[in-house]
């Protein structure tokens, strides 16, 4: 066994501090772990919010050591453990208490994103016939488990606090969930570059860094869908070829 | 959109709780790019030393005016400005520059490294006020497709420099005869990577594919997709090896004239 010191964010919306806790630490223990053994011999007040353990729920979210991870995938031996390590909520969103914060914006944002739109059915029994490489993009896309570690390392979000001119890396991701799906009829482009403005990323891809399924955020949406903003918006050759076509 | 979160308290420029050494990519990045552009601005305003036997510097291609042999239609025109500094790169090297600058990669690179908008993820910015890419002057950076598509031309003619290169005249004959040296090798190298850079762009992919929501309608298509999307998964590298490489061949080709090296044949 050995020994670690903890050093965990305690407090509320009105303020709080880093706060010492040393406890034994063994093989195998992420930082969820030590959070619970602390929580339970030490902290029985300390407010965490989890669930699966696994990595699929994105409910633990935190920045240990200042990095925006889930704590359940975090393992001790990832870090350097013979200095104190820091666990602090996510601090681009407002605190509830101790590491739990109020994520309940990205709910409310993420309703602003156009509804997905299916073309009429293909087959006289309602359903649709897509071929797998028109979906394959858009199924790393379905991996996102709003854990929102995009949302909090986002410099537009954390330190710009444009809550009301920005939806954030997460939303990118969906809408281009949505305006990539072969089936989908709807165009969110306009809403993108005006409600939702994807002109204020600037593509430093702390979003894709962050991201605990490996989904390439900046690449594969935001940079997409910033062309088709490209293309409807900014691109006189594009419009010229519209205006002529039938 | 949406009410927005409760306001934060702001970190100061720096400030975080990173441990690692999160200072350290933006410096060499810095470093990286700032050496290059001097290095280019430099070499762009000598208008000597940028050709040697069949070499002639990417910096310098196509040569439209200039005195060397590779000149399209002869020297400077007599109209042109005194006042004005004349040097056939200062023609051309705003096209690839003005790619380099719009592209996605360099955009983040630099305004990581020079802007510090952020300097790293997680950490403390030097301003309070943001536009992005919103709004004037960097919503130009919407010109990219544009530059790629001037950048594609410029690619061509380095392609048939490079092999130029592989034709050496014998001095004593007058005769033209296929040779293999080493600034053929590096010509061609930097082709190679320039082009992997170029068609790995953002842009591109979008052209290629990027743009539609049924790739399978267009079978050719899917599969130069495919091709570019693999070229992109590199970009950063691309991006850093072609720089490299075009910097590198106009130091051979300036010091090889400058009879500083001795260009080494193989065939």
């Amino acid at each position: 066994m050995t020994m670690a010191t903890f050093q965990i964010w305690r407090g509320d919306a009105k303020g709080g501090a880093l706060k010492d806790y040393t406890t034994k630490v063994s093989d195998g223990m992420v930082v969820l772990d030590a959070v619970h053994q602390i929580q339970a011999e030490q902290a029985n007040d300390l407010a965490v919010r989890w669930n699966c353990k696994a990595g699929k729920c994105g409910s633990c979210s935190a920045e240990v050591n200042g990095h925006p991870r889930l704590m359940c995938m975090t393992r001790l031996n990832q870090i350097d453990i013979t200095k104190p390590v820091t666990i602090e909520p996510m601090r681009t969103f407002p605190s509830i208490k101790d590491l739990v914060t109020d994520v309940s914006w990205n709910f409310r944002a993420k309703k602003t994103i156009t509804r997905f739109k299916p073309r009429t059915p293909d087959a006289p029994d309602g359903t649709w016939r897509m071929q797998q490489v028109d979906i394959e993009r858009v199924q790393e896309f379905r991996k996102c488990i709003e854990c929102f570690l995009c949302q909090d390392v986002c410099h537009v979000l954390r330190d710009h606090q444009l809550f009301d001119e920005f939806a954030g890396p997460r939303h990118m991701v969906y809408a281009a969930a949505l305006e990539m799906n072969p089936i989908d009829t709807e165009d969110r482009v306009s809403d993108l570059k005006k409600a939702h403005g994807i002109g204020y990323c600037n593509i430093t891809k702390c979003c894709t860094k962050v991201c605990p399924e490996s989904i390439t955020i900046t690449d594969n949406a935001i940079i997409p869908l910033k062309e088709r903003v490209v293309d409807q918006f900014y691109d006189p050759v594009r419009k010229l070829f519209r205006m002529f076509q039938p | 959109m949406a009410d927005a979160a409760q306001p934060l308290v702001l970190r100061r420029f720096g400030e975080t709780r990173r441990s690692d050494a999160w200072w350290l990519t933006p410096l060499a990045v810095f470093c990286g790019f700032s050496a290059f552009i001097i290095y280019s601005t430099w070499a762009a305003f000598q208008n000597a030393n940028y050709t040697f036997g069949p070499y002639l510097s990417p910096f310098y291609s196509p040569e439209i005016f200039g005195d060397s042999p590779h000149a399209w239609f002869g020297p400077k025109p007599a109209a042109w400005p005194d006042w004005l500094p004349f040097s056939p790169a200062l023609l051309i090297l705003p096209i690839p520059g003005l790619f380099r600058f719009t592209c996605y990669y360099y955009r983040g690179a630099y305004y990581k490294a020079f802007w510090m908008d952020p300097v790293s993820c997680a950490v403390g910015e030097p301003r309070k006020s943001y536009w992005g890419e919103h709004s004037f002057p960097l919503i130009l950076q919407n010109l990219h497709r544009y530059v790629l598509m001037l950048v594609m031309l410029v690619l061509g003619i380095l392609a048939y420099d490079a092999w130029k290169g592989l034709w050496f005249t014998d001095p004593a004959t007058g005769t033209v005869s296929f040779g293999i040296g080493v600034g053929s090798l590096i010509l061609v190298v930097n082709v190679v990577l320039i082009s992997s850079y170029t068609f790995g762009c953002h842009s591109m992919r979008h052209f290629v594919g990027g743009c539609r929501d049924l790739l399978s309608r267009a079978p050719l298509g899917t599969k130069t997709y495919d091709c570019v999307s693999c070229l992109n998964r590199r970009h950063m590298l691309w991006a850093w090896c072609s720089l490299v490489s075009v910097g590198f061949s106009d130091l051979y080709v300036r010091m090889c004239a400058m009879g500083i090296w001795s260009d080494f044949r193989f065939l």
